[in-house]
């Protein structure tokens, strides 16, 4: 057995070198195709994650602890102990890596010219730093100093609506635990710049402290939110953190605070095989046709080897492994092709020349390919599956010759 | 003790509307150790009947059995292996494969076969130096003579050590003095080894060499005659 298959590697591998010019024009345009489906991939894996990574800076975390009624009434009813016991050995070792108890409640912000809603955010700086939830840019002024911090840090956004800006005072108003009107004036101490306008809009940052006075609610927060990092293995890590909370708690990831985001990461890898089904689907005729060409070319060197006493599931799988070679040298260069075109741009793509409405998908205008195995192991698993299937129909053409009229073909 | 036996073989061909008789009725016998020459002009049926001992073909009726083995009931892949083990095959022309060596076209039989590497190479080397083509393992086909690649075609064909060598035409295309090395060279082996052989030829220097002469005509046995081989007859 050990015989005939080297016998069979060996011709496979010679006859892929019959005739150069076919072999390297197939070669490249695997190469090619094989490159065009990893880059594709990381284009759409880099939006994708930029949109989840953003989407998950607003949740924030890729996981939250709430009161179990707080996601259906967002209020500060609804509003819990900081984390203690269990729950904080938990948050302290790994793999969570930031954490963060914030309040969170709506609110009114007021300028003396304008009024907006807005959702007050209740943080402690530091926290919120490991967190990574800090806004990206603060373009006046400070960042709130510590959770004790009296200012409010308000968005780029919010400040043009309400005509304030950096040193001004304005009033926020929300509600007690006791539905009490609870409200106060405030300075803006710091304008923030966020990578989506709405942000910009929404969130107004407090010293978490200071919003528990004026809540009325000594200690109590209604948010605690985690990271580990990887946003894609919080499945993993998730249950340990919901065990330690306990039952009074509701702990969710990430998949499950925000379906939308949850949706479009599966919807970007059902895209990405999709797509490389079609772009094989189209090379793989280029293969076909390489394939029979080269049976076609040897009909009396098959019909002398079935002559000689090779079996016809041998024919078969020295065509199939001729392909598989070609397959292989062309997944090569297509990943080495790839690896070198797309590790350079993963610092960053500037596409705001071409990408106008592309915050309305949850995006920047910078956009990050990633280059990842998975894209790599999914295309060359693509190519070698769908490689294969196309190759069988000239292999078992092959293996089903009549050896004496092969062998009296001209 | 046969080699092979035929019985009432026969064999018809469709060419558009025309119907051609391949073999009519052909029933022969050849013992273990014969050298045989089939001879015949062109279409009197010496391929067909080669190709029906070697299982290459199918006849639409009668019997061959090759050794113990009925060939024509053998299924496709048995017949593959019968092939592979009990018969070794010389044709007309193109009889190697190009991308391999002389060496490897030689060992292809043994690989299929699964002989052992170390066992392979010292057999393949035998071979190749018993036909007279010892310095030239390595070269290609295309690098070789017609004369020997025949030569390389013989020792692949013999090196399995199989009971029964047949060639076609197998002189068809070599020069006088290639033709009487490669005729010596199947003599010698027969007489040596022991191995039956049978060559269909319409050569009648090549017929010299036979002990026994099998004329055919129009896919019948016209002349079956045992005679005195000829020395140096080509």
């Amino acid at each position: 057995m050990g015989g005939s298959l080297q016998v069979v590697a060996t011709l496979a591998w010679r006859n892929l070198w019959r005739n150069h010019r076919r072999t390297l024009i197939m070669l490249m345009a695997i190469a090619v195709g094989v490159w065009a489906m990893i880059f594709m991939a990381a284009l759409m894996r880099g939006m994708t994650d930029q949109m989840v990574l953003n989407g998950l800076q607003l949740l924030p975390g890729e996981v939250q602890v709430h009161h179990p009624d707080f996601r259906r009434d967002p209020s500060i009813v609804n509003s819990m102990p900081a984390p203690g016991g269990a729950l904080l050995e938990a948050l302290e070792q790994p793999p969570v890596t930031g954490w963060s108890a914030r309040v969170r409640v709506p609110a009114v912000i007021a300028s003396e010219r304008e009024s907006r809603g807005v959702t007050l955010l209740g943080v402690d700086p530091g926290s919120e730093r490991a967190l990574g939830s800090v806004p990206d840019e603060i373009i006046k002024g400070r960042f709130l100093e510590d959770e004790n911090d009296r200012g409010l840090v308000i968005g780029a956004s919010l400040a043009r609506r309400l005509d304030t800006r950096v040193g001004k005072r304005v009033v926020i108003m929300s509600q007690d635990p006791d539905n009490n009107v609870a409200d106060r004036g405030a300075s803006v101490v710091g304008i923030y710049r966020a990578r989506l306008q709405s942000s910009e809009d929404l969130f107004v940052y407090a010293g978490r402290s200071s919003l528990q006075q004026l809540l009325n609610i000594d200690s109590e927060i209604t948010e605690l939110a985690l990271t580990a990092g990887d946003y894609r293995r919080v499945g993993e890590w998730y249950p340990a953190i919901a065990t330690a909370a306990g039952a009074s708690l509701q702990v969710q990831p990430w998949t499950e605070l925000d379906k939308f985001l949850s949706t479009m990461l599966r919807v970007q890898d059902g895209f990405s095989l999709i797509f490389m089904i079609v772009i094989f689907l189209s090379l793989s005729f280029g293969l076909v046709n390489t394939m029979v060409m080269a049976v076609f070319e040897r009909v009396r060197e098959i019909g002398l080897m079935q002559a000689l006493g090779m079996r016809p599931a041998m024919i078969l799988w020295q065509v199939l492994l001729e392909s598989l070679f070609l397959l292989g040298l062309g997944l090569v260069g297509g990943n080495l092709l790839a690896i070198i075109t797309i590790k350079p741009l993963e610092s960053g793509v500037d596409i705001s020349s071409v990408a106008q409405g592309m915050e309305m998908m949850g995006m920047g205008t910078v956009l990050y390919p990633v280059l990842a195995l998975q894209d790599m192991l999914m295309s060359t698993t693509v190519v070698v599956v769908l490689g294969l299937l196309a190759s069988l129909l000239p292999a078992w053409r092959a293996a089903k010759l009549d050896p004496i009229r092969a062998l009296n073909k001209i | 003790m046969s080699a092979i036996t035929c019985r009432n073989l026969c064999k018809t061909f469709r060419q558009g509307e025309e119907v051609i008789t391949g073999l009519d009725h052909v029933t022969l016998e050849i013992a273990k150790g014969e050298f045989v020459c089939l001879s015949g002009p062109s279409g009197s049926g010496k391929t067909t009947l080669l190709n029906a001992m070697g299982g290459l073909d199918t006849p639409d009726s009668g019997e061959i059995t090759v050794g113990d083995s009925r060939v024509d009931l053998l299924p496709k892949g048995e017949l593959a292996q019968m092939r592979l083990n009990r018969i070794g095959f010389v044709f007309q022309a193109y009889n190697l494969i190009p991308v391999l060596s002389a060496r490897e076209n030689v060992e292809f039989v043994m690989q299929v076969q699964g002989v052992a590497t170390n066992e392979r190479r010292q057999l393949t080397q035998a071979v190749l130096t018993e036909v007279g083509l010892t310095g030239m393992e390595e070269r290609l086909p295309s690098e070789l003579s017609g004369g020997q690649q025949q030569r390389v075609a013989v020792a692949r064909a013999i090196a399995s050590k199989p009971a029964l060598v047949l060639a076609d035409e197998p002189t068809a295309n070599l020069d006088s003095r290639s033709a009487s090395q490669l005729m010596d060279l199947f003599v010698e082996l027969n007489a040596q080894r022991g191995i039956t052989f049978v060559i269909s030829t319409h050569d009648t220097r090549v017929m010299g060499y036979a002990r026994r002469l099998i004329s055919m005509r129009d896919g019948q046995i016209v002349a079956d005659e045992q005679q005195e081989p000829q020395a140096m007859a080509i």
